[in-house]
């Protein structure tokens, strides 16, 4: 156990430090026109704290990786209040695919204007009949010469709106069982028979994310957007859903340490929250969870750097922080009392709603990215050896 | 930057569990629930033979001067094994209350521990909770009154007494005035007692012992928690290995969600915990400045996600966990009785908030 960094990670610590003082924006990457974004996006690229890792030849900086320094840009971005990168879809799961499944022509026309966010991208996953069980998709991709035709459904879809591209899966082998007849593809947004319908949510028109439902009506596409092979599209997504698992890790200590304010400045009959012995003990609660994820963090991180396997302790991270978030906004929400619902920047809200959406989007995210049950099926089945569920036997 | 264990410390894991599995196995902790006192001489020889009773002492004085992780990783095999011994207060609390007492060892304890013929109990209730008129004054010279709840005090060869705050004193096991009576609790594996003092002269007084304390209850705390979380773990693993074995409706439990879905929460309760056992030790030797903190919070969490699983892993046994034959309840009645023993998790929460002046705000 030696919790000290290294003297040269210190001293890029500090690099990163100097570069933000010197280069960072005034205002956030959502806000900035696209060209402004992409101008940013590179000067990160060029200085090695974006996209350190991706090879030259496909628009990264071409370091060799080394996990404590991503820790390091990410804590320091993270202090200096500023997104490192852009975080999106494309980056943080489409790029990691296709660098490992992409063909080399597939990797220099994506990976360089998704890194840059020239081209932003949706990820075409989920549909109405097909949630935890993602493998049984029924959106089909049938062939027709040098291409594909596409007729089906997906929800779920965030920035289908806005996105220019969309990578998704399809089921391009009908004869084949559930998992071996699906592909990954590639297909652009503005395809002519693709509808784009947004799908409101308990959250309603605040948050910072919009989630859509698209219908595919002889959608055509050329055989050569697909990734991989043909019919390994279920194998492929998997390497997706690793990234986007690593990528739904919250920033709980933060989070509470804005509950912390909260319960100094929030009073009632003139008494502010924290001097209620109910609400502090409710708080210790959580500051004791949040310290446990922190340091499981680390845990984490030293079995990464010592390329050790963490076992069991390495599948509850996602089920264990997404139910702390959604904790700590219930008490921030218990605090304010009767106050606690105001929403749509009515008047005496606190925090601009802040708490209301934390909660909800702590609700979603419990249930994205592998629901709060499947979680505890992956823990028992591979963590803990039980025995899978046994199969219905077929009528 | 390296959050983990040690080569070493691994080692020293594994050497003890082999250890208690062989010499110490459940059958060996159910025949000593028969003695008047379960801390068995022969165990506690046993465990300083394989040095694990020295950890905190100095080389000086016959140790191995590790820190208090180390000492931590052995206090939760104990709890795994729910073996019965006054590792806590002779191993832990002990040479860590000494150790900030400049000067303060006439006797050679330190050596006897650590060579396995001496045993100390500690009674430190009253630091924190007084109940039933306990309290301990010390006048011309000798000392009065009563103290609930010593740790391993019934058997001890010597005991260490917190008077108030800032004193402390030795007392000799037999002196004339002293009574100590076991007070039998729902586990059998660790010996509480009632000290009835009545003018007896201590061996030895320490003025100025306020820091010595404060020491003394984060380690013992720290270590506590350590000694549940092993307790913990071991009812995991018997969940764990019964759902993968009990048939029921033609199927192994194990294979139902509503049985494997329980064994998924415990551990992903424990690993995160194991994590914050982990620092809270760590901080202790290497950031004594946050040590008092994170033993209030190692100590309450643990406790807490303790009653949770104690109580979900004797279910998925269903009925033949409710039974004395199954011996599952020796790490549910550990567990029931830490909690308390050093500040249940109520009181250890509001000293964390005391800690970080979150009190100050009324």
């Amino acid at each position: 156990m030696n919790l000290e960094y290294a003297e040269r990670y210190q001293d890029f610590r500090l690099k990163v430090r100097a570069f933000l003082e010197a280069h960072k924006p005034d205002k956030s990457l959502l806000e900035a026109p696209p060209a402004e974004r992409a101008r940013w996006l590179t000067l990160q690229i060029e200085h090695g704290y974006w996209a350190r890792t991706i090879p030259k030849a496909y628009g990264g900086h071409g370091a060799e990786p080394d996990l404590l320094e991503t820790v390091i840009m990410d804590e320091e971005f993270n202090r200096a209040g500023t997104a490192r990168g852009m975080m999106a879809q494309g980056p943080s799961m489409l790029v990691p695919t296709l660098l490992e499944h992409g063909t080399e022509e597939q990797k220099r026309r994506w990976i360089g204007p998704t890194l840059r966010g020239e081209i932003l991208w949706c990820q075409g996953y989920s549909e109405p009949g097909s949630g935890s069980d993602l493998a049984s998709l029924q959106t089909s991709a049938r062939e027709d010469g040098d291409d594909f035709v596409i007729n089906g459904q997906k929800i779920w879809t965030s920035s289908a709106d806005t996105s220019q591209m969309m990578f998704l899966l399809v089921r391009t082998e009908p004869e084949a069982t559930k998992h071996a007849g699906i592909s990954y593809l590639l297909l652009s947004m503005d395809t002519p028979g693709i509808e784009v319908q947004p799908l409101r949510t308990m959250s309603g028109d605040l948050g910072e994310n919009s989630f859509n439902q698209v219908f595919f009506s002889d959608v055509r596409v050329p055989q050569t957007s697909v990734v991989g092979n043909r019919g390994e599209g279920w194998k492929i997504a998997n390497t997706t859903l690793k990234h986007e698992r690593n990528s739904l890790n919250a920033n709980a200590e933060g989070t509470l340490l804005r509950l912390m304010k909260l319960m100094h400045s929030e009073t009632v009959n003139g008494v502010p929250a924290m001097a209620s012995p109910v609400y502090r003990d409710r708080l210790m609660k959580l500051q004791a969870r949040v310290l446990s994820m922190k340091h499981h963090g680390m845990r984490m991180l030293t079995c990464s750097l010592k390329h050790e396997s963490p076992g069991v302790a390495g599948l509850v991270t996602k089920l264990q922080n997404c139910q702390l978030n959604f904790d700590i906004a219930a008490l921030a929400i218990d605090v304010m009392g009767e106050l606690g619902g105001l929403y749509d920047h009515t008047r005496y809200e606190r925090d601009r709603g802040f708490w209301q959406v934390h909660s909800i989007f702590s609700l979603g995210l419990i249930i994205g990215g592998g629901t709060a049950q499947i979680q505890k099926n992956i823990i028992s089945e591979r963590g803990l050896a039980l025995p899978r569920e046994p199969k219905p036997a077929k009528a | 930057m390296d959050f983990g264990l040690s080569e070493e410390q691994l080692l020293l894991e594994q050497t003890l569990r082999g250890f208690l599995a062989d010499r110490v196995p459940i059958t060996r902790v159910r025949a000593l629930r028969d003695e008047d006192c379960p801390n068995d001489r022969a165990i506690w020889r046993a465990l300083a033979e394989l040095g694990m009773t020295g950890l905190l002492i100095p080389e000086a004085n016959g140790g191995s001067d590790l820190s208090l992780l180390d000492a931590a990783l052995v206090a939760q095999s104990l709890g795994h094994a729910v073996t019965p011994t006054p590792y806590l207060s002779s191993a832990i609390m002990l040479p860590i209350a000494l150790r900030d007492l400049a000067g303060a060892e006439p006797a050679g304890w330190l050596n006897s521990i650590a060579s396995g013929e001496l045993t100390f109990g500690v009674a430190v209730t009253e630091t924190f909770s007084v109940r039933e008129g306990a309290g301990l004054a010390l006048s011309g010279g000798k000392l009065s009154g009563k103290a609930m709840m010593a740790l391993d005090s019934c058997s001890a060869d010597q005991l260490l007494l917190a008077i108030d705050d800032d004193t402390l004193a030795v007392v000799r096991s037999g002196t004339a005035g002293l009574t100590q009576s076991r007070l039998s609790t729902i586990d059998s594996t660790r010996c509480l007692a009632e000290l009835v003092l009545d003018a007896v002269t201590p061996e030895a007084v320490f003025e100025g012992a306020h820091d010595a304390i404060a020491r003394m209850l984060d380690a013992g705390r720290i270590a506590l928690a350590a000694d549940t979380l092993g307790a913990c773990e071991a009812m995991i693993e018997q969940a764990v290995v019964y759902a993968g074995q009990r048939k029921q409706f033609d199927r192994l439990i194990g294979s139902f969600q509503a049985v494997k879905h329980l064994c998924a929460e415990m551990i992903a309760e424990l690993e995160p915990a194991r994590s914050l056992l982990w620092y809270a030790a760590h901080s202790f030797d290497a950031l004594p400045a946050e040590a008092p903190l994170m033993a209030c919070h190692a100590l309450a969490h643990i406790s807490e996600i303790a009653r949770e699983i104690a109580s979900t892993s004797t279910q998925v046994h269903g009925g033949i966990g409710w039974t004395d034959e199954q011996n599952l309840h020796f790490w549910f009645k550990r567990i029931g009785v830490a909690r308390h023993l050093l500040g249940g998790p109520e009181f250890l929460r509001g000293r964390a908030a005391e800690l970080q002046q979150l009190t100050a705000a009324a």
